[in-house]
């Protein structure tokens, strides 16, 4: 210790060339650290307004990295989202109510036979590339589809019922189909240019991510892309429905919510959508904010709970451990009639979901079905226990329930670990089942699949995004979903399989006229309300916000009370109308050039002394 | 301080030599000394690749514990039909057994091709060599100026070791080096960032450039982008080189060397610089290599926070799916780099060190 404070004081009242070094040091990083500051051509993020060159930039927060631009691979939201704006499909969505309106089509008829379809194309879409997009392309596309497994990995599924595709003329095309299809007018498929893609090699390997821009005909061409940074458009200026207001379209990458929140208060974008929506407390802080607007609007999703119905195959094995009280309907409607779904919405979403009904949400308002009041499984505990006990689950000495073979019921609940909803309900099920007497184990883990497949659960949480046309959801509730043996995977949901509802699916998928199919979806779903296998709690909202002075406009889809990202079609970029005030965030940016260069200055005078010092320091200890 | 580094071996060696290489005997010793090196480093390069393999191995069967199947996940919350299903399986060769899955691995990975992404349909080391100049800008970078930093307030702190100074030091240290870096990041975005009261919003949200750049502007847009990261990384990281320094600093100060440094008349700051900093160290130049090492992984939470396209989100997307072509081959370079690292670390103690791999 001695020794050391006495070097101490030698440093005290030595000359100390080490202050001089500590603080070039400092300056040293500093200047690395500021360099950017110090920038006049400080690449300004506020760039939603008008750019340098005039240009109207809508900047878009995302966080999902494209899978593929190759609209034969891509499956992920944002990337179809992207074939959406930069590809033409047959048929579109009106944004007012989601009924089919035509796309590249502008027309279609079936013949009486139901197998046959013919559309008329238009004459008016021209590729960026200035070729005329025709019924050629579209013929082109299908049967790629059909011959090649590598082009049908994305959208294979649209094709499966297609016996043939033929282009007679540029303006028709004609679908021959094996057996009868509603949803004809729902073919979610880019069209793309044939005399592009034809050069096309291997389809499972082609990204489309290296020649820009990409030849389309949509509202928007891709113009530039780099993964996990930014995808990059530029409107259409010939799209046959009219150009877009804006003249570029940026999305943009922020990994964490959070971040992208604050590129959004600070206007660094315009818009953030939140994946799948923005959490309460995100929506409540920018809720106050000026110039910034919270859509809090309805979802396409259902959030459910499903119970497992004593999991089969095909082939008649039974598969997993489904607790045998389940196959009871009473004790699957006394679980439900215990679930209060009002406190899940004010408790858990707080207050941005809407409650649960039927199997569609609302916003699809075609088909949304709600029960009648006699049938509506009402939140009633006390009937609920009352249920419990007609179906035979009386309570033992301890007060707990007990099953057929004398063991109290305990359920386990799967749930996805990354869900925060899913926790915090399944700690509200203990409390709520647990009063009937029930025992819950929740079993929340990061990757559900390998129980569920295996139908090892007795109830789980379940949520599906829903289309325009509700053709896939309900499918995964028929005999025909269920995996051919134990060992396989299907395409089922919850290994439901109902001979009355798997009448009226194959009753819809023959009808071709939308409002009697309609009625049989509502059918369906009161069906399936009634069995208790998916009982939907609540309909989650997407909560998405956006700048009012770089967004004067935007439509949203219904347009009533709609979602903006993530639309089926491509009306809120297209329509969005940018605001003509001024550039609020100058003064920030030339703040920060001016502290960069007061930065700059101070550290090179620090760099000068230390050089200076150095230099004396060497001359002066030579050794 | 590079400079005082490279003083080292000079040093230790000066000390250490007349023991060793006598002029008394020029050649039969050095020579001795020589085979010795060499069959020292022979030793720990086959010791690397034996690792390396090991590695090679562990990986193909470490992801395939992973509970979940890449197909369901990959076709989740869409149409597909069995046919594409099985399709899927083919073309990833999920439908082949186990150990003809790994002898076409080990095969591939022999030749250098570490797969095709499922989730990206590209080849595997395309993915890695897209994202990993992207990682070891921001790893890079913070990594000199951690170093440097943790090497010279180590080396104060320690010099003034029981001050005010050295504890307001170390306490600091020791703060942000508990700090969650996420959470650090956070806090700058929230104020340097989007700026609060008075202060503007000095630096971008997020990512690694503008777009649309070109040139000079270009480099500075990606620098202007790089602060924020580096500085949350440097804040987390320099505690660690700091405390090594400092200890290895502390045990050095006794020694008679310094004694006779300072009878020389040499001022207090050239004794700490040139003699007692050489030869401090060696604890800190293995900790160096380790976090060399380390650059190449990335940093998940850094990356996620500041959305920085690097290796670290990927290897999380990777996981979550999972990715197992390029989980493996992440795994496979982020391991490689730290085993490389290490065992350039071990070729290099005995130049700095004649004690080592004798």
């Amino acid at each position: 210790m001695d020794t050391n404070d006495r070097y101490g004081d030698q440093r005290r009242t030595g000359r100390s060339p080490g202050r001089f070094r500590l603080v070039a040091a400092a300056g040293a990083a500093a200047l690395t650290l500021t360099a950017g500051l110090a920038t006049p051509l400080n690449p300004a993020p506020e760039q939603a307004r008008a750019a340098d060159d005039g240009k109207k930039v809508l900047t878009v927060a995302v966080a999902q990295s494209v899978d593929s631009l190759s609209p034969f691979l891509a499956v992920r939201l944002l990337s179809t989202s992207i074939h959406r704006l930069t590809y033409e499909y047959l048929t579109n969505y009106d944004p007012k109510d989601n009924h089919v309106i035509p796309g590249l089509a502008t027309k279609w008829e079936s013949s009486p036979d139901k197998l046959t379809w013919t559309y008329t194309i238009r004459s008016n879409s021209k590729w960026s590339d200035g070729k005329q997009a025709t019924a050629e392309d579209a013929a082109w596309t299908f049967n790629k589809m059909m011959t090649d497994e590598g082009a049908a990995t994305a959208n294979g599924s649209f094709v499966g019922n297609f016996e043939k595709v033929t282009a007679p003329s540029p303006t028709k095309l004609v679908i021959k189909l094996k057996k009868p299809q509603a949803t004809m007018t729902a073919l979610d498929v880019p069209i793309v240019p044939k005399h592009v893609w034809e050069k096309v090699d291997d389809f499972s390997k082609f990204n489309n991510d290296k020649d820009f821009p990409i030849v389309g005909n949509g509202p928007f061409i891709l113009t530039d892309y780099k993964p996990d940074s930014y995808v990059r458009l530029k409107s259409n200026k010939d799209f046959w429905r009219g150009a877009p207001k804006f003249d570029e379209l940026v999305f943009r990458y922020y990994k964490d919510q959070d971040a992208a929140v604050s590129a959004l208060r600070k206007g660094e974008v315009s818009f953030v959508a939140g994946s799948p929506s923005l959490t309460p407390a995100q929506a409540a802080s920018l809720k106050g904010e000026k110039n910034i607007h919270v859509n809090d609007a309805p979802g396409r999703r259902f959030y459910a709970l499903a119970t497992n119905p004593g999991a089969k195959a095909k082939n008649g094995e039974k598969m997993g451990d489904g607790h045998p009280s389940l196959l009871d309907q009473r004790v699957r409607n006394a679980l439900f009639k215990a679930v209060d779904r009002k406190a899940i919405i004010d408790k858990v979403f707080q207050g941005h979901a809407v409650e649960g009904a039927g199997y569609i949400p609302p916003r699809f308002s075609q088909y949304f079905w709600k029960p009648s009041p006699d049938q509506e499984l009402t939140y009633d505990p006390e009937e609920a226990a009352r249920m419990l006990d007609q179906a035979g689950l009386k309570k033992n000495a301890d007060g707990r329930r007990v099953g057929k073979d004398g063991k109290p019921v305990n359920y386990r609940v799967l749930c996805h670990a990354t869900d925060p909803n899913d926790k915090a309900i399944g700690k509200y099920l203990q409390e709520w089942w647990g009063k009937l007497g029930i025992g819950v184990t929740l079993k929340c883990l990061d990757n559900v699949t390998d129980p569920w497949l295996a139908g090892e659960y007795d109830l789980a949480f379940d949520g599906w995004s829903v289309n325009p046309d509700p053709d896939f959801v309900l499918s995964i509730h028929t005999c025909a979903a269920l995996p051919a043996t134990p060992k396989d995977t299907g395409a089922t949901d919850n290994f439901i399989c109902d001979k009355k509802y798997d009448e009226l699916y194959a009753e819809q998928l023959a009808e071709y006229d939308p409002t009697k199919r309609a009625d049989i979806v509502k059918q369906m779903e009161s069906r399936l309300y009634d069995l208790g296998y998916m009982n939907v709690m609540a309909y989650p909202n997407a909560v998405e916000a956006y700048r009012t002075d770089q967004i004067k406009s935007i439509t949203t889809m219904p347009a009533k009370a709609g979602n903006i990202y993530g639309q089926d079609g491509y009306w809120s970029w297209w329509s969005a109308v940018p605001a003509d005030s001024g550039d609020s965030s100058d003064d920030s940016s030339s703040a920060g050039v001016v502290i960069g260069i007061v930065a700059g200055v101070v550290v090179l005078a620090g760099l000068g002394v230390f050089l200076a010092m150095r230099r004396r320091a060497t001359a002066d200890d030579r050794e | 301080m590079t400079a005082d580094a490279a003083s080292a071996p000079v040093e230790k060696q000066g000390a250490a030599g007349p023991v060793t290489d006598g002029p008394a005997a020029p050649r039969g010793p050095r020579a001795r000394t020589t085979t010795a090196y060499l069959r020292y480093v022979a030793g720990k390069l086959a010791g690397a690749a034996v690792s390396l393999l090991a590695v090679l191995v562990t990986s193909f069967f470490l992801f395939r514990l992973i509970p979940g199947d890449p197909v369901k996940f990959m076709t989740g919350g869409r149409q597909v039909s069995a046919e594409q299903l099985a399709h899927y399986r083919e073309q990833f060769g999920l439908d082949l057994p186990l150990w003809q899955q790994f002898t076409d691995y080990c095969g591939k990975a022999l030749t250098g091709d570490l797969g095709t992404s499922y989730q990206f349909n590209a080849p595997v080391i395309d993915k890695i060599m897209e994202a990993l100049p992207n990682t070891l800008l921001l790893t890079g970078t913070a990594f000199v100026l951690y170093t440097l930093l943790g090497i010279f307030l180590g080396t104060r702190s320690a010099w003034r070791h029981g001050r005010l100074g050295d504890r307001l030091n170390t306490g600091l240290a020791l703060t942000l080096y508990s700090v969650p870096s996420f959470w650090l990041g956070l806090l700058l975005i929230v104020t340097l960032s989007v700026g609060v009261g008075p202060l503007p919003g000095l630096f971008p949200t997020g990512g690694m450039e503008s777009g649309g750049e070109e040139g000079f502007a270009y480099v500075l847009d990606v620098a202007h982008h790089l602060i924020l990261p580096v500085v949350t990384l440097v804040a987390v990281e320099y505690g660690q080189t700091l405390l090594v320094t400092r200890s290895a600093l502390l045990d050095e100060m006794g020694s008679d060397y310094l004694t006779t440094a300072r009878a020389k008349g040499l001022r207090d700051d050239l004794v700490r610089r040139r003699h007692a900093v050489p030869n401090a160290l060696l604890p800190t130049v293995t900790l160096i290599f380790i976090n060399l090492g380390r650059t190449v992984a990335g940093v998940i939470l850094v990356e996620t926070v500041f959305s920085w396209p690097g290796l670290g989100g990927l290897f999380y997307q990777a996981l979550s799916v999972p990715d197992l072509p390029l989980v493996q081959g992440l795994f496979f370079v982020f391991a490689a780099a730290v085993i490389v690292m290490n065992t350039l670390a071990d070729l290099i103690y005995p130049l700095l060190d004649p004690r080592v791999g004798r």
